[in-house]
């Protein structure tokens, strides 16, 4: 199959590229940049004209929910809706049913995402059976199977001891760990940020501290193990600042942020709006200026969706009773786009978070539109403005406190390996 | 605007009126209560004129009317104030205006809930046509023919004076 | 989102789900009404017709004997007739269940749902999802709101102290992070123009930021009884005493109980008050709660009155120009 995309904005940080040209995909990968190759007979040809051409995007968090929760989602309506959000490719949590501990399992998920052909789902391995926290799980076999990193996916990691001993084991495989940090006990009850909004409404909070402890022991573990470890879905400008500062003594860290965390705070969960029920909370708006800045500087190096569809009943209850999660694969790019136009960051920095930044935390080469790299793209209308509604999003998942919320920026064509997955027209 | 009657010969037409209708009944020592807000004006006059013993009893029938769902409750309800005990006396029930018979159904509901008088009977100043349900005033100061668009209302406390409206719309 | 669902939009009283953002006037209404039905106490027949032919189902996912007796009888006060649901809640009981029942309550034309929980957000949550014809009032949920509660405290201060809380300064002693009655008793408070309102406590039983709702925060008990119009004791759960909340219950006592010296640093004519059911010897001395300065039975009944005021006012419309005296 041989398709050009003529016309098109191209913008492709990783390579320093920012320019209008056409761009020639044969046999799944990019041929060429400008001028067709020798032998290319046009079988597809699409008119990007007034669009941008990126790098289809890298997600490093979404819960698919298949296998153990099919009436939330499952790989085959998930990855439709990363497609219609113009991701390509994405990491599978572990905290699956059953969890990501076995190579059948991860065997089962790469099955299932083979036959739905809309993106690439990498699973996270389980850094712990059962994310029980008390063994380290089979690693290495995972990895071969197909995992790209280790994570005990939510669940934080109350015996530092096992932890220590996973992260050696990890550094010594030359895995990836990626890191969610709470203190087990400071947030354990808790269903929003400790702080005014908690206080008022007399929800169980979870204090920013719960976060900050959690990173700086887990910062301590990382310098003396060694290991590459990324921290997943950081709340809180405290945490972020021990990050900068490890960092700044070479620690080989990295970071991201949830996309919804850089625009809600706790004041959002207004009077009980269980679709801002999410983990870790929303926090203080000094916390969203710290990730923001933190996602400016680099030291957070990637957005990602955290991707969590539920049925409409799991979020139907009193506050504390609901589910927490945004459905969120479809306002990732538009989110990241807005963060320009609200000069938090450049528009080439801005991609790069979404695309290059995270690939290269998991030891992958996507997010890039180099000759000779797969070709997954995703062509955005950055002029087109839409509105959130349940109608709208492609997802199972309708659960998102952005409905209502107009955004500008839509995908109009996803293509995967060459082959379109999305398509647009409206 | 029709001439305005003299309110004062009114009331005292009225005292002299219940003085022989109680004198009738054979009634020395009745209660005497008026409904809030005009009836309780009428009845403090009246009340003077007779020179009753008890001291005068007060009803605001604003939990008993039969019109709440539609316009609720006001929340400046004068506590209704009865210092006497009704059960098995005669009480004298006294309002400014006779119109439909439903604020009279209300203030017996309300005065019956406080306990069961031997005898009720009704003095309104004034007496319109109109009525909804089978009541009707023992003593009635004046009588008047209005139209349905018109309201009679009484201002005070003190210099009682009546006063037509009418709704012309 | 709605800002307040509680008010319709001639922004009346629809539901009563917390006192946060009512307006002074809404709760001098609530406070003048509730005067008025106190008279009903005096009736040989202890009812008024006022709510015939309406139905109101009293939801307790959370058990309350006390609570649900008075609302019951408030309900029955006003003539409307009463369903008492007890509803065993296990921790995982789920919106759809939940959803479900409502409805078909529902559909057996209640007026009004009186609901207790042990989530905070309940009732707002039922209030969002309740037929247009529903009143949802709130009878505590979790540790967010007891709104009735609130007001009957506040009608009992102004009945003692008069209307004017800008001369007041009330403290509220004890364990204020779980309380859903002290966010009820602060917010009324602040909007009826208190003086100066101060909340006593251990560090580990006042929530975080609490000054932002309004309150000074003492830790000692001498400093913050001192001059105070009102002490509020409130309840401390006996569940509080483990989890590193406090120490032990005599500690407790020691440091934050009110005794008959601890009140003396208060004014001398200072009303002692408490939401029930007092732990004698943990919070309050005996003597103290049924001495000459407790007016803690005065708002069991104060109670009644209340409720019927927040229930008339939700089942009714807005009181118009009143027509012709007929």
């Amino acid at each position: 199959m041989h398709t050009v995309i003529r016309n098109g904005r191209l913008i492709d940080p990783a390579n320093r590229r920012d320019e209008t040209a056409d761009i020639f995909i044969a046999a799944g990968r990019i041929a060429a940049i400008g001028a067709a190759p020798t032998g290319f007979t046009v079988q597809k040809d699409i008119d990007a004209r007034g669009k941008w051409v990126l790098p289809g995007l890298v997600d490093l968090r979404a819960h698919l929910r298949e296998p153990g929760q099919k009436h939330k989602g499952s790989i085959a309506s998930e990855t439709r809706a990363a497609a219609a959000g113009g991701i390509t490719t994405l990491c599978c949590a572990p905290d699956t049913s059953p969890v990501i501990d076995t190579v059948a399992v991860v065997e089962l998920i790469r099955r299932r995402a083979s036959e739905a052909g809309m993106a690439h789902v990498l699973p996270l391995a389980a850094l712990t059976p059962g994310l029980a926290g008390e063994q380290i799980s089979e690693m290495h076999g995972l990895l071969q199977a197909g995992c790209v990193a280790v994570s005990n996916g939510k669940t934080p990691m109350a015996n530092t001891l096992v932890l220590r001993r996973a992260m050696e084991y990890a550094a010594g495989l030359d895995i990836p760990v990626l890191l969610y940090s709470e203190d087990p006990w400071l947030g354990a009850s808790g269903c929003v940020h400790e702080g005014v909004v908690s206080t008022r409404l007399g929800l169980p909070g979870i204090p920013a501290c719960a976060e900050v402890i959690a990173v700086g022991r887990d910062l301590l573990l990382i310098e003396q193990t060694g290991v590459r470890a990324h921290f997943s879905q950081l709340s809180s400008a405290r945490a972020v600042e021990l990050v900068a500062a490890a960092q700044a003594r070479g620690v080989p860290v990295t970071a991201d942020v949830s996309a919804h965390q850089l625009y809600l705070t706790e004041l959002d969960v207004g009077q009980f709006n269980s679709l801002c029920h999410v983990r870790p909370p929303l926090r203080s708006q000094r916390d969203r200026d710290g990730l923001r800045a933190a996602l400016a500087d680099g030291v957070i190096s990637a957005v990602c969706s955290d991707h969590q569809p539920h049925d409409a009943d799991a979020k139907l209850a009193p506050f504390p009773a609901t589910e927490p999660g945004i459905s969120a694969l479809e306002t990732l790019l538009p989110l990241t786009l807005r963060l320009v136009e609200e000069k938090v960051l450049p528009l080439h920095d801005a991609i790069g978070r979404i695309t290059w930044q995270p690939a290269g935390i998991i030891n992958q080469s996507a997010g890039t539109l180099g000759l000779g790299a797969r070709a997954d793209i995703c062509i955005v209308d950055p002029e087109r403005y839409w509105t959130v509604s349940e109608k709208a999003l492609v997802s199972r998942g309708k659960n998102t406190p952005f409905l209502g919320w107009e955004l500008k920026g839509k995908v109009s064509h996803t293509l995967l390996d060459g082959k379109l997955v999305y398509e647009n027209h409206q | 605007m029709t001439t305005q009657p003299d309110i004062e010969q009114t009331l005292s037409a009225m005292a002299a009126g219940l003085r022989d209708t109680l004198a009738a009944r054979g009634i020395g020592n009745p209660c005497m209560v008026g409904i809030h807000t005009g009836g309780v004006w009428v009845a403090r006059r009246l009340h003077a004129l007779l020179g009753l013993d008890e001291p005068l009893g007060t009803l605001d029938i604003s939990f008993y009317r039969d019109d709440f769902s539609r316009i609720g409750v006001h929340p400046q309800v004068k506590p209704s104030n009865l210092p006497f005990d009704v059960e098995g006396r005669h009480i004298v029930l006294v309002d400014d205006v006779l119109y439909t018979g439903r604020t009279i159904r209300a203030a017996l509901n309300e005065i019956f809930d406080y306990g069961r008088p031997a005898s009720v009977m009704l003095a309104v100043l004034v007496e319109r046509g109109g009525r909804e349900l089978p009541i009707q005033a023992d003593v009635a100061g004046l009588q008047m023919d209005l139209e349905a668009d018109q309201q009679v209302k009484l201002t005070g406390p003190d210099n009682l004076a009546l006063t037509i409206q009418s709704h012309a719309e | 989102m709605p800002n307040n669902i509680q008010l319709d939009s001639n922004g009346n009283l629809r539901h009563f789900l917390t006192v946060e953002g009512l307006k002074r006037q809404t709760l001098t209404e609530i406070l003048d009404l509730a005067e008025s039905f106190i008279t009903v106490d005096a009736q040989s027949v202890k009812k008024v017709p006022l709510l015939r032919g309406k139905t109101i189902a009293n939801l307790f996912f959370e058990a309350s004997t006390r609570t649900r007796t008075t609302f019951e009888l408030a309900a029955k006060r006003l003539s409307a007739d009463v369903l008492n649901i007890n509803i065993q809640t296990s921790a995982t009981t789920k919106g759809e269940s939940l959803l479900d029942m409502l409805h078909n309550l529902e559909a057996m034309h209640c007026d009004m749902f009186v609901v207790r929980h042990a989530d905070s957000g309940a009732a707002h949550f039922i209030a969002r999802h309740v037929a247009p014809h529903v009143s949802v009032v709130n009878a505590g949920d979790g540790r967010h709101a007891h709104p009735t509660q609130g007001m009957l405290d506040m009608f009992t201060i102004r009945r003692h102290k008069g209307p004017d809380f800008g001369r007041l300064r009330v403290a509220i002693v004890g364990d204020i992070m779980h309380s859903r009655v002290a966010r009820s008793q602060i917010h009324a408070l602040n909007i009826l123009g208190v003086g100066e309102l101060r909340a006593i406590a251990p560090k580990t039983l006042v929530p975080p930021e609490a000054e932002a709702l309004g309150v000074h925060v003492f830790h000692d008990m001498a400093r913050g009884l001192k001059d105070v119009d009102v002490v509020i004791m409130l309840r401390l759960q006996r569940e509080r005493m483990q989890g590193a909340l406090i120490p032990s219950g005599s500690e407790f006592f020691q440091l934050y109980g009110l005794s008959a010296d601890t009140l003396a640093l208060a004014k001398p004519d200072a009303i002692v008050m408490h939401p029930g059911p007092i732990n004698r010897g943990i919070e309050i001395d005996s003597a103290v709660a049924d001495g000459g300065q407790s007016v803690i039975l005065e708002q069991v009944s104060n109670g009644i009155a209340v409720r019927m005021a927040v229930m008339s006012m939700c089942l009714g419309r807005a009181p118009e120009a009143a027509g012709e005296g007929s």
